[in-house]
């Protein structure tokens, strides 16, 4: 249980994934000028990865590590000395962007049909997640790292902690940089430059969390 | 010549992908610990850039409209594996520095938007001169970020001593807040320039 909790609070505070970790950077400049849209991305964000980090953990499970679970080892009925031949991790980056752009599509259909509401809300953001590296980057960790690349569990609270972080940083960021609008700010400062100012002194306060452990 | 000219030199100041288009901030942030790093890194972007490049205008007429966005990333995903496959047998101790941004190039939105804007439109020439300039003017602002980052949180630069033993490092600009001061001081120098 206590391992489950760490693998959370390390994914949300430790290695912030946009603070520490520098993932997702983009929304995080792009899309932090108001708090409803910081909040509508979050969300976004937190649903897309919670499905990639599961389904990128069955695909690697079942597909591409040279294991006995591998489906092609299985099928061609190959001797267990040949397990290696079957090793397909080199594929991992192809598979993964190919597999999260497709159930990004997916999502984005299936919300449109079933719940108009809700794609109201998440629609815009859908296509923008494609391309935040942040899925992509969860996707990888979740395989490389020798602890999360266990079960399928752990993989799954390790994104949706990522996910939650990167919604806290993001939310956190929006009510900071709606107030900018009514501070004077020097003109060669203002957007970017400042929000980057801003930025990393979020993240020397999140640093104050690498002590828990 | 003087059009293949400025194709070519407008990604080193003019649009420079990361200090004026502020595209590929992840890597940009997260990999110039160093002036080295920045450098493999901005390298290794700019051989994908130019490949994608040049496969994407050589079959922009025989990718289909519609299905242009995946085709792209599948592209962009082979070579980046190559890249990687190829980092990891002859740099290995760069390749795990860089680790997981290596990867990532895949998501770098600098090589999905040429590939889209400038490679899709363009000839096969024209469209590599493109993805040179743009991706080594990408390792020039790299290389910049790594190089103050390295000289102010480390005293050296490309791993050779600089200043005086008395000089104390600021440890901050080498670790994650440094990215962010460096680049906003950066943009705003830019942006002093420009008024």
């Amino acid at each position: 249980m206590k391992e489950y909790v760490m693998i959370i609070i390390s994914a949300v505070l430790i290695n912030n994934f946009v603070l520490v970790r520098f993932l997702g950077i983009c929304p995080f400049i792009g899309v932090s000028k108001k708090i409803e849209t910081a909040i509508g991305m979050s969300a976004a964000v937190i649903f897309v990865i919670t499905l990639a980090s599961t389904l990128t953990f069955l695909i690697n499970k079942y597909f591409l590590i040279p294991e006995p679970t591998n489906i092609f080892y299985i099928l061609s009925g190959a001797k267990i000395e040949n397990l290696k031949n079957f090793d397909f991790r080199f594929m991992q980056t192809i598979v993964f962007i190919l597999s999260i752009a497709t159930l990004v599509q997916l999502v984005e259909m299936a919300i449109k049909k079933y719940s108009p509401g809700l794609y109201q809300a998440l629609g815009i953001f859908l296509p923008l997640i494609t391309t935040n590296c942040a899925v992509l980057g969860v996707a990888i960790i979740n395989v490389q790292d020798s602890v999360l690349s266990q079960s399928l569990l752990k993989s799954i609270l390790n994104g949706i902690g990522a996910a939650v972080g990167f919604g806290i940083a993001l939310i956190i960021m929006s009510g900071l940089r709606e107030k900018f609008e009514y501070l004077p700010i020097p003109k060669p400062l203002k957007g970017v430059p400042i929000a980057l100012i801003t930025a990393g002194i979020l993240s020397l306060c999140f640093m104050g969390f690498s002590g828990i452990k | 010549m003087n059009n293949l000219l400025k194709e070519f030199f407008k990604g080193f100041i003019k649009e420079n992908p990361v200090l004026v288009l502020l595209l590929g901030l992840c890597p940009t942030l997260a990999v110039t610990t160093s002036a080295i790093n920045g450098l493999a890194m901005g390298l290794a972007a700019t051989v994908v850039l130019i490949c994608s490049n040049v496969i994407i205008s050589a079959l922009k007429k025989t990718i289909p409209d519609n299905v242009r966005i995946p085709a792209f990333i599948v592209i962009i995903a082979s070579f980046v594996t190559m890249i990687d496959l190829v980092m990891s047998a002859y740099f290995p101790e760069i390749h795990k520095t860089l680790g997981l941004f290596i990867p990532l190039i895949v998501v770098n939105c600098i090589i999905l938007g040429r590939a889209e804007a400038f490679a899709s439109k363009n000839n096969i020439f024209v469209s590599f001169l493109d993805g040179a300039g743009m991706g080594l003017g990408f390792a020039l602002a790299l290389t910049c970020i790594g190089a103050i980052r390295e000289i102010i949180g480390n005293g050296t630069l490309f791993d050779i001593s600089l200043l005086s033993d008395s000089f104390q490092p600021a440890l901050l600009m080498v670790l994650p807040p440094g990215g962010f001061f460096t680049l906003a001081f950066l943009l705003f120098l830019l942006n002093l320039k420009k008024k």
